[in-house]
């Protein structure tokens, strides 16, 4: 088990980027992950990532969810899939 | 006969028969338009995310980035953009890591906003939800107008040089190479597949059906109450400032498109000129306060002016040449 995970929420600022993040904030929580979710609203990284689509959940600099569609069920899997 | 009669008799059981409203009156009509309007357009709209979790799975933004910066399609790389701008499914959210995206892929400026342009604009209401509402005809003329807008828009975007007024220091950035999402590129058998796109879609139905409602609640309370000799008197296709006015009206609000619908449905069925309603509907789902604040964290003032003012007017000739073809 890793408890030490990097979890990153990219966004422009628009109220979809937002949910993700309460969203992942939620699952972390929840899932008693030991990490401050971080939120990224600077362009300049997000566009060092890469990503053509926003919002971005980013675990341990990895993208794993873009675009707008995002539900509880995928952010729990994913940070699940990080922590063992 | 209409594939939606069925839900037709449906809504006049329920409103005429077990509500026991009176056909004809206003709170009758309004209860029945409400009842009809959300089954349908709750219909459609699960079946349209459907195709668009599979547009979605196949036809990744980063596609389309792909397609655009390996060839130059003989000049005709305005018109690509444009379609590509079709098939990718849009949210304004995305405006500034695509536009970024595509420029640092060395796409000329006026592809981009050809393709920044005809994303919204033409998109997957205009595709599969307007045959469905206003029929064949207004569904392929929208949208060979809307390619028709970007594809100009875009070409006069690069004449004018706007380059100077792109935030320089954005696009020093190199961005690194694009990390597999989801799936960690693991293929699907097919049943898995159905299922993804199944699951992919209800997540977006299931966030923009309260905005249906909503806007079909809106859409209901126009049919049902207001007159139609006040609509012929003011907004008929003769007076010719309805259009603007549409358009100026629409162009800082932001809905979804599949919510815009019904209130268009109902101002229609009330006589309002179709390329007026049109007009309404496109400045809403293209042009908006919000995403003017995105985009002005990487454009300055006379970019952003440009965008919008070329946008404008090619909804607004749009309206008109509706109302006087129809």
């Amino acid at each position: 088990m890793n408890n030490n995970i990097k979890v990153q929420v990219l966004g422009a600022g628009c109220p979809t980027c937002k949910k993700l993040f309460e969203l992942t904030k939620q699952v972390v929580k929840e899932l008693a992950i030991d990490s401050e979710v971080e939120y990224i609203t600077d362009i300049q990284k997000i566009i060092e990532m890469g990503v053509m689509q926003t919002p971005v959940l980013v675990i341990n600099s990895k993208t794993v969810l873009a675009g707008s569609s995002f539900d509880l069920e995928k952010i729990k899997n994913k940070l699940k899939e990080a922590k063992y | 006969m209409d594939i939606f009669y069925p839900i037709q008799l449906f809504s006049d059981f329920i409103s005429y028969g077990l509500m026991g409203v009176a056909r004809g009156s206003y709170l009758g009509d309004t209860i029945n338009f409400f009842i009809y309007d959300v089954i349908k357009i709750g219909l459609l709209l699960v079946f349209i995310n459907y195709i668009m979790a599979m547009t979605r799975y196949y036809f990744p933004m980063e596609k389309a980035r792909d397609i655009l910066t390996k060839k130059r399609w003989f000049g005709m790389n305005y018109l690509m953009a444009a379609l590509l701008g079709i098939v990718t499914p849009f949210c304004s959210c995305s405006s500034i890591p695509l536009f970024i995206g595509f420029l640092g892929a060395g796409i000329p400026i006026g592809v981009t906003f050809a393709f920044l342009i005809s994303s919204p604009l033409i998109n997957e209401s205009s595709l599969y939800l307007f045959p469905a509402m206003f029929g064949w005809k207004v569904a392929i003329l929208y949208n060979l107008f809307g390619l028709a807008i970007a594809v100009i828009g875009g070409i006069v975007i690069q004449k004018l040089k706007v380059e100077k007024y792109i935030i320089p220091e954005l696009l020093k950035f190199k961005s690194r190479a694009q990390v597999e999402t989801d799936n960690g590129g693991n293929k699907l058998s097919l049943k898995q597949l159905i299922i993804y796109f199944w699951k992919d879609g209800i997540v977006i139905t299931k966030k923009i059906f309260p905005y249906v409602v909503l806007g079909v609640g809106v859409g209901a309370m126009i049919h049902g109450f207001i007159p139609n000799d006040l609509v012929e008197k003011y907004l008929s296709a003769k007076s010719l400032w309805t259009v603007p006015l549409a358009v100026f009206l629409g162009a800082p609000l932001y809905a979804n498109s599949v919510s815009v619908i019904p209130i268009m449905d109902a101002l229609v069925g009330k006589g309002v000129p179709l390329g007026t309603v049109l007009a309404f509907m496109t400045a809403i789902v293209t042009l908006s306060l919000p995403e003017a604040l995105i985009l002005k964290k990487i454009m300055k003032w006379p970019l952003l002016a440009i965008f919008f003012g070329i946008t404008i007017i090619g909804i607004m000739l749009m309206g008109y040449s509706f109302n006087f073809i129809l």
